[in-house]
């Protein structure tokens, strides 16, 4: 993992953008990072800072990808608590357009918990546009020890102007084994819906105020009720999505 | 005036340069003033058989920002050089830019090594060097000359070229006498560095466009067509997951369009007497803007298309492709004064210069249109289908003939072979070039059609040579087309050129709009390899055009005389193919050497839409396809229609 962070790392300072030439053969790369959502969440422990944030280098075919995910408790309602990072996980992964709206990828993930042992999963998705301009993302991730979590995100947007957008969007996580050291059970675990409105001041930046509902299934349900935690969860959000 | 038609303008709506105006005449000088001294056309006129040029960096404020841009000798647009049929020049261009530069000239016949295309013609003049073009003048007319290196033809590395013809009044007919002559060079002018524009393209192909379609526009259709037409209509381009309003990739929310150099708020200005018959002299100098251009009030009679006299047309308004040239005659008789306007296809700005016989008086500037929605005609459902309005349902595919019809045309007629040719012309193959795959017909889409970088293949690709084009299909006045010309001088009995041709080559146009990957037959350039001409040989080019958007394709160093049927040819230099359209046109491959071949939207070029062609010595009589493919090849004359599932 390490290894291929320095890679990445390494791969985006070599090759910013070279000065283009009409006659040039070489197919110049890119580098889009996109904020697609950093937030406040008013949730019952307090408020919870999330993002989900992504990123590409290359060309028109090929592409390293990047992304990451979490949450952090940044004021918590309960004495005794600190302000913590609950979840948060990264992805790296080789990104290949093979049809017109489509790419597939093949990468890592790292999942990292505080007080969790962290997870390494090998993943294979595709991702891109379904009719009617469904942006859909499918992972199937490979963990250690015969762990197995399938991933389905679907988003819109909706233009309700040229610059106010709001954007549906649904996660479903499903699992092949029991994990029990985090709580997870086989089946349906959770998911996960928002809606979030957002606008435009310029193409790069959005602030966005939005609802975020999360609930879990199954063994997994179960066991966060036997730990006497929530199922359920619905907060308001605010934050700010960018790219560049 | 100008404050009715800035309030008038709806929000999502930009026009540039306005507030520079008002501040440039607070100041007793404009943005033009600021960079070079200055002739009537914005840019000094040079003339003679020697020519010097400088290419360097210079600071512009165009838009009420000061920003670097390229120019020559000093201006934007470069100087206007006249040139004298018969003669031979010299031009020498000194590179004073940190970066490789060239200048190519556009249209113009010439040794292959003077052609300015680094990587073809020689290796581009490297800073602080000075390249000397040299060559004999054969052709007279209105043309220009721009860079060919990386994004500098965006920056303002572009300028006229006038040659006047050898005997002076080689057309003597009153049509085409001019007491006045001027050069009307438009552009389009961004304070954004290109190379960031290209990126900005790869990373968010409708950054620039903000007319997207809106809930609002869905429920206005509701009431208006009803919400079945509605769905269905929806249903279409959903499943596409195209966009309906795709018309420009590049804008105005970071164009100023420019006339001569002069921003819309500038207002360039031509004085004349009532009852002067005018040249005007339009260039297309822009790096991605389709300008409509008309003049409220006033005939426009057109005399020539790409530097080449045409029978003169009466009309009010055309559309002038990326790097076109349009002559045309005006005879305002009246003491009043007439605007110049020209709008971009999208419809997000525009720019507008005054005719005038008084500096006191002036002329309002018409709104801007309202943008209009793509249809099933750019999809390549079938030509010409006027209103788009989800009568047709997918499967219906003739309609193309019955709606020409309409139009009074017989295009039924208007077959690519002119007169009857002795035997079928064969598709050109080679097994070693992936662009010249055996076909069926020319709308057959190869194989490299297939992949990552094609969003979509027109299904019933036809003739629209009349069809004045997206947005111009209902204007109550006489648009110009391509099928109302013909070269000046070229009959079907006594043609300009061969109408029969040895080989025919079929492209694709193609690309990926979200990617942004443009292509043709689906292969980009870095892909490529060069397509073969033999020396002198007579070669149809069919052009497909597989995308959404409108291209305009040049070819350099040979004419392309584009087929309007019944052997009626028109001589052009770059020939603009509208979306869900097929045409053709002969070229004849009569001088030797590397030429290139492309779409002449600069971003579409840079991301892949370019071709090498090589005049080759050789037979004289190409390899001729087998017989399986002659067979096959009968079918050719009858695929006109799009009658192929």
């Amino acid at each position: 993992m390490k290894t291929l962070m320095t890679l990445l790392a390494g791969s985006i300072t070599l090759a910013a953008t070279s000065p283009a030439l009409a006659m040039n053969k070489n197919e110049p790369r890119f580098t889009r990072v996109i904020v697609d959502q950093l937030e406040a969440r008013d949730s019952d422990e307090g408020t919870v800072m999330a993002w989900e944030a992504s990123g590409w280098h290359g060309g028109d075919l090929n592409k390293l990808y990047f992304s990451t995910e979490g949450e952090r408790l940044m004021d918590p309602e309960h004495d005794g608590e600190d302000a913590s990072t609950e979840a948060a996980e990264t992805r790296l992964a080789w990104n290949r357009a093979f049809a017109p709206f489509w790419d597939w990828q093949l990468g890592v993930r790292r999942d990292w918990q505080p007080d969790d042992p962290n997870r390494d999963w090998a993943s294979i998705g595709v991702q891109g546009a379904a009719p009617y301009l469904f942006e859909v993302d499918a992972n199937l991730f490979i963990g250690e020890e015969g762990l197995t979590n399938l991933r389905l995100e679907a988003e819109y947007e909706l233009l309700l102007t040229q610059k106010w957008i709001l954007v549906p969007e649904i996660e479903a996580n499903l699992y092949g084994k029991d994990d029990p050291e985090l709580g997870i059970g086989d089946g349906l675990a959770s998911l996960e819906a928002g809606l979030r409105l957002r606008y435009e001041i310029r193409r790069e930046i959005a602030p966005y105020i939005g609802v975020n509902w999360e609930k879990q299934y199954g063994d997994t349900a179960d066991m966060t009720r036997a730990a006497g935690g929530k199922t359920e969860e619905g907060t308001v959000v605010a934050g700010i999505r960018f790219w560049f | 005036m100008k404050t009715q038609s800035q309030i008038s303008l709806p929000r999502r709506r930009f026009v540039q340069g306005l507030a520079l105006g008002a501040a440039g005449l607070g100041l007793g000088l404009n943005a033009r003033q600021l960079l070079a001294s200055q002739g009537h056309t914005g840019a000094p006129t040079l003339t003679g058989d020697t020519f010097h040029l400088t290419l360097g960096g210079t600071d512009v404020n165009i838009t009420g920002k000061t920003r670097p841009a390229t120019t020559i000798n000093g201006s934007i647009p470069g100087p206007t050089l006249r040139w004298k049929e018969g003669d031979t020049i010299t031009l020498k261009v000194t590179n004073l830019l940190p970066e490789t530069s060239s200048i190519h000239w556009h249209g113009i016949l010439l040794p292959f090594q003077m052609d300015g295309v680094p990587g073809l013609s020689f290796d581009g003049i490297a800073p602080g060097e000075t390249f000397t073009y040299r060559f004999t003048v054969k052709q007279s007319g209105t043309y220009w000359y721009h860079s060919h290196s990386g994004f500098q033809e965006q920056t303002g590395i572009y300028g006229a070229i006038v040659i006047d013809p050898r005997e002076a009044a080689t057309h003597t007919e009153a049509h085409y006498h001019a007491d006045r002559d001027e050069v009307i060079l438009l552009s389009d002018w961004s304070d954004e560095d290109p190379q960031h524009i290209y990126a900005t393209l790869k990373k968010l192909s409708h950054y620039y466009n903000f007319n997207e379609r809106t809930v609002f526009d869905t429920l206005s259709d509701f009431r208006n067509k009803g919400v079945i037409e509605t769905l269905k209509d929806r249903q279409m381009w959903n499943s596409m997951r195209m966009s309906q309003s795709d018309l420009a990739d590049v804008t105005g929310y970071t164009y100023t369009y420019l006339m001569n150099g002069q921003s819309p708020a500038n207002n360039w200005t031509c004085r004349f007497k009532p009852g002067e018959r005018i040249r005007l002299r339009f260039i297309n100098a822009s790096a991605m803007t389709f300008f409509d251009i008309r003049i409220p009030g006033l005939d426009m009679t057109v005399v020539a298309m790409d530097g080449q006299p045409v029978n003169p047309v009466d009309f009010h308004e055309c559309r002038l492709g990326v790097a076109e040239t349009l002559d045309v005659i005006v005879a305002p008789k009246a003491d009043q004064a007439y605007t110049l306007f020209a709008q971009s296809i999208d419809r997000s700005g525009f720019v507008r210069g005054t005719l005038t016989p008084d500096a006191a008086l002036s002329a309002a500037v018409p709104d801007m249109d309202a943008p209009p929605p793509l249809g099933h005609t750019e999809m390549g459902m079938g030509a010409m289908d006027h209103q788009a309005s989800g009568h047709q349902s997918m499967g219906h595919q003739s309609m193309s003939h019955g709606a020409m019809d309409h139009d009074g045309m017989k295009m039924g007629d208007m077959k690519h072979h002119g007169t009857s040719p002795a035997r079928p012309v064969p598709f050109a193959v080679d097994s070693n070039n992936p662009d010249l795959p055996p076909r069926d017909s020319a709308i057959e889409h190869p194989a490299s059609e297939f992949g990552p970088g094609v969003d979509m293949r027109a299904m019933a690709p036809g003739d629209m040579l009349a069809d004045p084009g997206i947005g111009l299909r209902d204007r109550p006045w006489k648009v110009l087309t391509y099928a109302d010309m013909e070269t000046l001088g070229s009959t079907p009995d006594n043609p300009i050129d061969s109408l029969q041709a040895d080989r025919e080559i079929v492209l694709h146009l193609t690309g990926n709009m979200d990617r942004y990957m443009w292509s043709f037959n689906g292969i980009k350039f870095a892909d490529s390899v060069p397509l073969e001409l033999f020396h002198h040989e007579r070669v149809r080019i069919t052009l497909v055009n597989d995308t959404m958007m409108t291209h305009p394709i040049h070819l350099h160093g040979l004419w392309s005389d584009l087929e309007l049927g019944n052997g009626k040819l028109l001589r052009k230099h770059t020939i603009t193919v509208k979306p869900g359209e097929k045409l053709s046109y002969l070229v004849r491959a009569d001088a030797l050497g590397r030429w290139a071949y492309h779409c002449h939207l600069l971003y579409h070029m840079e991301a892949g839409m370019f071709r090498e062609v090589r005049v080759v010595d050789g037979s004289t009589t190409p390899s001729m396809p087998d017989t399986q493919t002659q067979g096959l090849h009968d079918t050719h004359g009858k695929d006109h229609g799009g009658h192929r599932s």
